[in-house]
């Protein structure tokens, strides 16, 4: 246990060390955030309703770390793929879910960039007030909606073992992630079918626990709580997936590109 | 000697789709029933053409892939039911430039390998320290990989697969690309970890690599095993052959097939060196062949003609030749 916890410590230390260099994600985790919050302050801005600022700021941040998490957890399993590392990291001793959750985390920690980056443009150029109702507990929704976060990149990731180009299914996933998940604005303004969906979603939960301790319009420790199952749910889900998905990838020689 | 890897009658087919809207299925056999053996400390070439099952076949052994057929052991631990104990015992390299990563130090990348290998706490820094030394690159670890040739990477590529002092070492093409001397370098480092004690098996397109490092070579072409046995006796099988290489400019296919069907005419092989092409022909010991040669040759410029004892090459030629018709 102990040996795999120094596995994800070192792995992750890596990853963000790796992303870190990699100006394509750079540009993507510094400007996106930023594009995104000046459009959400705008849009609120016009509909009146500039008291919510702060909502959507804190919005913008989580589409910022979606995004990241999204495009980081798919792309660093596809780019392991190209530069032929994933091999080498299905043929590695320890179970592949160790391997892979620093990759997948290493992506929504980058990504958790995009939260300070919109506040911090918000409080800047849009007079956005940073006062927060329950500072401590958004210190603790914060890191609690990424991990939840980087364990829904993992169980999404273990389909991209299997499946050369299942990351194009990114590019399907980012908006619709945004809308049914009340990143934009509440999920109460959606017709009711999606609300059940929206609750096996872990931006739901880490935005309301975000929301609700800056804005203390709500019950802080409950969606905090609902990052935490639906994260084991996920976690869960993907060491069965990875187990089932890696003999697949292995009978049907897709771990490489050749 | 103990068997280290028992292969018995392995086989791999890969399934493939072609079309877009009439989509039909296509089986690939691979490899076609291999079985061979290696002992405990010995170096064994794989040989054989592109496509011919080399790599995978390594993959079975490496448990990357499972075996649509047959059975494999390394170490005694089946391949495909105790995959997670073999890994730990094994080291593999693959040839060429990708399976680094590029971002990051050749220091950073052994170290997060070490991490995978179980290769913690002190011992990680001993041992990284020891296998650039190995490799003859300490003092370059702490820049990125993306700036490495061709013949350092594959060099970290050892140092990554030995990291954590595997007792059997699978080394796939591993001086491809690589100039002479990065290549002389690396066959040294190779016989080195034999001396130390580990089984190596190597595959390679070079003969005269395989020549001086097997102990004992296996010919691999269409997924079957064709021949198997020390460099000596393969060699043997070409003994009672002359060689005779001709070097020709501008010949042309038809021209080879004519040559391929001259009486005692066993092989015909062909390669390109710069302007001109060298035509390698076996045939049996003692035959007079240039008259014939010549007057087949016809409007073909001729350069220079010699004859020669066969090599390991030669055989290999022959063995893959034979076993195509």
């Amino acid at each position: 246990m102990r040996s795999y916890l120094r596995i994800i410590r070192v792995g992750l230390l890596l990853r963000v060390c790796e992303f870190s260099i990699s100006r394509g994600f750079l540009l993507m985790a510094v400007i996106q955030p930023i594009i995104f919050a000046s459009i959400a302050f705008y849009l609120f801005k016009a509909g009146g309703r500039s008291g919510t600022l702060l909502y959507a700021s804190l919005g913008a941040g989580m589409m910022g770390i979606w995004s990241s998490t999204l495009f980081g957890s798919g792309g660093a399993l596809q780019w392991n793929r190209w530069q032929g590392t994933l091999e080498l990291l299905v043929g590695a001793p320890p179970p592949f879910i160790v391997v892979l959750v620093p990759l997948t985390l290493a992506t929504s920690v980058t990504g958790a960039y995009a939260i300070f980056a919109t506040l911090l443009w918000g409080r800047a150029f849009f007079g956005v007030p940073l006062h927060f109702a329950h500072p401590w507990a958004f210190a603790l929704a914060v890191p609690a909606g990424v991990l939840s976060l980087g364990l829904m990149g993992l169980l999404m990731a273990s389909s991209f073992v299997l499946y050369r180009h299942a990351n194009a299914l990114s590019n399907l996933l980012e908006y619709p992630v945004w809308v049914a998940t009340g990143l934009l604005f509440p999920i109460a303004l959606l017709p009711g079918w999606v609300r059940p969906l929206s609750w096996l979603l872990a931006p739901t939960w880490g935005i309301e626990a975000i929301r609700h301790s800056a804005l203390g319009q709500g019950a802080v420790w409950f969606p905090m709580a609902m990052c935490a199952v639906v994260g084991v749910a996920y976690f869960s889900l993907a060491t069965i997936f990875l187990g089932i998905f890696e003999r697949l990838a292995r009978a049907h020689a897709t771990l490489s590109l050749t | 000697m103990a068997a280290v890897i028992e292969v018995r009658d392995l086989r791999r087919t890969y399934k493939t789709n072609t079309g877009v809207f009439r989509r039909r299925a296509l089986q690939v056999e691979a490899v076609r029933g291999i079985s061979l053996e290696v002992g405990q400390g010995e170096l064994f070439g794989l040989l054989g053409p592109n496509g011919a099952g080399k790599t995978t076949t390594i993959k079975m052994l490496i448990t990357l892939l499972l075996p649509t057929a047959g059975e494999a052991r390394v170490l005694g631990l089946d391949v495909v039911h105790q995959a997670r104990e073999v890994r730990k015992r094994i080291g593999y390299v693959f040839g060429g430039d990708r399976g680094l990563y590029e971002r990051l130090s050749a220091y950073d990348n052994l170290r997060y390998f070490a991490e995978l290998y179980g290769v913690t706490g002190r011992a990680q820094r001993a041992r990284i320290d020891e296998v650039l030394e190995l490799v003859g690159l300490t003092g370059r670890e702490q820049e990125r990989v993306e700036g490495y040739s061709r013949g350092m990477r594959q060099r970290l590529h050892i140092a990554r697969g030995i990291i954590h002092d595997p007792e059997l070492v699978f080394l796939d093409e591993p001086t491809i690309g690589v100039d002479p001397v990065g290549a002389r370098d690396l066959r040294s480092t190779i016989g080195g970890l034999v001396a130390a004690g580990k089984t190596v098996l190597l595959t390679t397109h070079y003969m005269f690599e395989a020549d001086t490092l097997c102990d004992r070579i296996a010919v691999i072409a269409c997924g079957r095993l064709v021949a198997q046995g020390t460099p000596r006796e393969l060699k043997g099988h070409v003994v009672d052959r002359t060689v005779l290489e001709v070097e020709v400019f501008g010949i042309d296919d038809a021209t080879v097939r004519r040559v391929r069907t001259l009486p005692g005419v066993t092989s015909v092989s062909v390669e390109d060196r710069d302007q001109a092409q060298v035509l390698t022909i076996q045939s049996p010991h003692g035959l007079e062949l240039t008259s014939a040669l010549t007057a087949c040759l016809g409007e073909v410029q001729l350069g220079r003609i010699a004859a020669r004892e066969p090599t390991l090459e030669d055989a290999y030629v022959a063995l893959v030749t034979e076993s195509a018709t």
